[in-house]
């Protein structure tokens, strides 16, 4: 089980999960294929998923995460097999957060209880999190009726008390104004800096500049290159690839 | 918080169903008929019974029909109902172990007061029927295999009518369902006295032919068969059904009245 | 309309004057259907989660009768617990026959597939939304049944409240388990029965707008309650 009382301050040092390793994944749906083979080496850092719309972003992050299982090929955290302790190490953010319909703090106090903290000490460390993501004064609102920003980033204060080895980030920035966005990519600084592998997905080539260490680029569910930010940004291999860095493949 | 609140519901459904379950007095069920529950007897003489023996009768009010069955069942203690016949087959299918006389009262026949098929004047109970009949006029019947309903058709048979026309409205209910629709259609109707003089909804019906000693309604209490429906409390049943025919029992009966108009005559000891 | 005055003041004359015999009949009432409604939601909202969360071949068939089985006719809920109570039936050693109890398993059997249907509508709704994120915390089928049943409470309460409904109009359930007894098992809707039948007009359309008032308070507390949850979760 996941080691609460030091939220933010992942396990992976002692029982590293990294790297995750795919070999010759795919997925269908449907008799539709929708991932081909994929083989994929993800090391710490900040990982950013690339690609055209369709391009099979989301559902790659999904098999990783262990939400959807793949038809073909192995997933390997570290040499092992998927298994549940593992997944409680992981976190996801949604690009709609899914949000309880409960007050913000109640939405925090849920996963500390559901993961077994101790009941006097999830309000404190609810509001501690609050804190952290700016939302102290929002403890009381429903959250189904803060702003989109706001909602998002009570996600991100939600995962940060999983305190995950390793967090997916679903185009967590997507709808939100400039404003927002700013503040959910802080966020996700305060997880790197904490040691947590982020993996996300972005359509916002200045975004995935700002964030990312090695960049992972998708088209029309195939692989087309894995490589470290700066190469990726100033010599992509393949000339999808390229295109789309010149903005010029529709999103 | 949300355990608490599941708490106090689960804790107020125990408080709610708790007195349900308290029930350890002395009691008889008794099955009977709509006639006598809605004449208002049971509540004028069953207080009186309770006074003298310190036992409680419920009463389940149906017709006749489903009265029988329910006590065949074995899920009444006692039977009371009006059904002459019907009570003598009881006793002979093994049902019951003993009948007996306790009062009687009388149907009569009721219609709109302006009396279109000229029953009032008419000879004999058979010729009132004969009459409404052959004027064509509406007549609503119980049809519910009641003590009332069997009666008229008796009624209808020995007269030899057709009851297949579309006069003739059959209605599967109760008494007092049976007067309301009367009243509302302004139709003829067989009832028993006791359930008109207690029944309030008359609009322009009244009763336009009775006395006809072919009119008379015997009631009978039915001592169960011990050996059938062992679990019945027979001790108990068996101290009703001889209060009924006891001279206090005999009385009380006598003594309900409705608008100082007495509705049941006791004659227990005949036959 | 001499017959709905007199009821008006009928109804006013009873309610205001505390009428002892009334005051019963409410109390046997709400005792019985209550506790109806709480047995049915105890069974009736895990059952419907149950059927929203896990598939299972026969599913289908299970929900289309729950569906069916919404639409029974009381009086045939009646006939079937009557069947199985009655002495000559399989629950006849119970002796429940004519007694409240019966009555409460009657409108179970009535309100039972309403809660279990409705509510696992809302709960695959609500699943719809949550599945992932639920999925994501770690939580098994099992575990997510809490959450869902609590988060969907707003919906839930309107669900229990309709079983409420149909438990306390409901007439011919109860008058054949129950047997209409005075002071035993006479509920508002036998007694309005039992006044009709004894013509005396005034005073079932008094009893009744008794009834009509209570379910109106019980649907105003749960409307309120409703409006309050939706302000505050948006």
């Amino acid at each position: 089980m996941n080691d609460l009382t030091q939220p933010g301050m992942p396990r992976t040092a002692v029982d590293p999960m990294l790297p995750l390793t795919l070999a010759g994944v795919g997925f269908a749906h449907r008799g539709q294929h929708l991932l081909h083979d994929i083989d994929l080496r993800l090391g710490a850092g900040r990982t950013l998923i690339m690609g055209p719309n369709g391009a099979g972003k989301s559902l790659l992050m999904r098999l990783c995460h262990g939400l959807l299982t793949p038809t073909s090929g192995t997933i390997r955290w570290n040499g092992r097999v998927p298994n549940p302790p593992l997944a409680l190490r992981q976190a996801m953010v949604f690009q709609r957060p899914v949000l309880l319909k409960r007050s913000a703090l109640a939405n925090l106090t849920y996963v500390l209880a559901i993961r077994g903290c101790p009941r006097r000490q999830r309000k404190a460390r609810a509001q501690a999190a609050l804190e952290r993501f700016g939302l102290a004064q929002l403890a009381q609102r429903p959250a189904p009726v803060l702003s989109g920003g706001e909602q998002q980033r009570l996600a991100l204060a939600r995962a940060w008390l999983l305190a995950p080895d390793v967090l997916f980030l679903d185009e967590p920035t997507s709808a939100l104004d400039p404003a927002a966005i700013r503040a959910v990519e802080e966020a996700v600084d305060h997880f790197h800096h904490s040691g947590t592998k982020i993996v996300m997905t972005t359509h916002d080539l200045n975004q995935a500049r700002r964030l990312a260490d090695d960049v992972v680029f998708l088209n029309a569910g195939r692989l087309l290159e894995h490589s470290p930010a700066e190469r990726f940004f100033a010599a992509p291999e393949s000339s999808e690839a390229a295109a789309f860095v010149r903005g010029e493949l529709p999103w | 918080m949300q355990r608490r609140h599941l708490l106090s519901t689960f804790a107020l459904g125990i408080a709610l169903s708790a007195p349900l379950a308290a029930d350890d007095e002395r009691y008889i069920t008794l099955a009977s008929t709509t006639s006598t529950e809605q004449s208002g007897l049971f509540a004028d003489i069953v207080p009186q019974f309770r006074e003298t023996t310190g036992i409680d009768v419920r009463v389940v009010a149906v017709g006749t029909g489903q009265a029988f069955e329910i006590a065949r069942r074995g899920d009444a203690d006692s039977l009371l109902v009006h059904d002459t016949q019907g009570e003598e087959q009881f006793v002979a299918d093994g049902y019951a172990s003993e009948r007996l006389d306790v009062m009687y009262n009388d149907f009569v026949l009721i219609g709109p007061s302006d009396d279109p098929a000229g029953i009032a004047d008419a000879d004999d109970a058979l010729d009132a029927f004969s009459r409404i009949a052959a004027s064509g006029s509406p007549f609503t019947s119980r049809g519910d295999d009641s003590g009332t309903h069997r009666a008229e058709q008796r009624f209808w048979e020995e007269a030899g009518v057709d009851t297949t026309g579309g006069w003739y409205r059959e209605l599967g209910s109760g008494m007092g369902p049976t007067l309301n629709t009367a009243a509302g259609m302004d139709a003829y109707v067989f009832a028993d006295r006791a359930t008109w003089l207690a029944f309030d909804n008359r609009q322009d019906l009244a009763i336009l032919f009775e006395g006809d000693e072919a009119l008379f309604n015997q009631y009978g209490s039915l001592l169960l068969d011990r050996e059938r429906h062992p679990h019945l409390k027979h001790d108990l049943a068996e101290q009703w059904h001889q209060w009924l025919v006891s001279d206090e029992g005999q009385a009380a009966i006598a003594g309900y009245a409705i608008d100082g108009e007495q509705l049941f005559f006791p004659n227990a000891g005949h036959h | 309309m001499p017959i709905a005055d007199n009821a008006f003041a009928t109804a006013l004359t009873l309610i205001v004057t505390l009428d002892p015999t009334l005051l019963n009949i409410v109390r046997l009432s709400l005792q019985v259907s209550l506790s109806a409604v709480l047995i049915a939601a105890l069974i009736g909202l895990p059952l419907g989660a149950s059927l929203a969360l896990w598939a299972f071949p026969g599913r289908g068939a299970v929900v289309v009768v729950l569906n069916a089985f919404m639409g029974l006719p009381p009086v045939v809920a009646g006939l079937m617990v009557y069947l199985m109570l009655s002495r000559a039936g399989p629950l006849g050693e119970l002796g429940l026959l004519f007694t409240p109890t019966a009555m409460v398993i009657a409108q179970v059997v009535l309100v039972l597939p309403i809660v279990a249907a409705l509510s696992r509508q809302h709960i695959e709704a609500l699943l719809g939304e949550y599945r992932e994120q639920l999925a994501s915390f770690g939580l098994g089928r099992a575990r997510m049944m809490p959450t869902l049943l609590w988060d969907a409470r707003v919906a839930l309460t309107t669900v229990v409240l309709a079983g409420f409904g149909r438990a306390s109009a409901e007439v011919g359930a109860v008058l054949i388990v129950g047997g209409n007894i005075d002071g035993v098992t006479r509920v508002m809707t036998t007694a309005i029965a039992l006044e009709t039948n004894r013509g005396n007009l005034a005073l079932a359309l008094g009893l009744g707008l008794v009834l009509l008032l209570l379910v109106a308070c019980v649907n105003a507390a749960a409307h309120l309650l409703g409006e309050r949850a939706r302000r505050q979760m948006g």
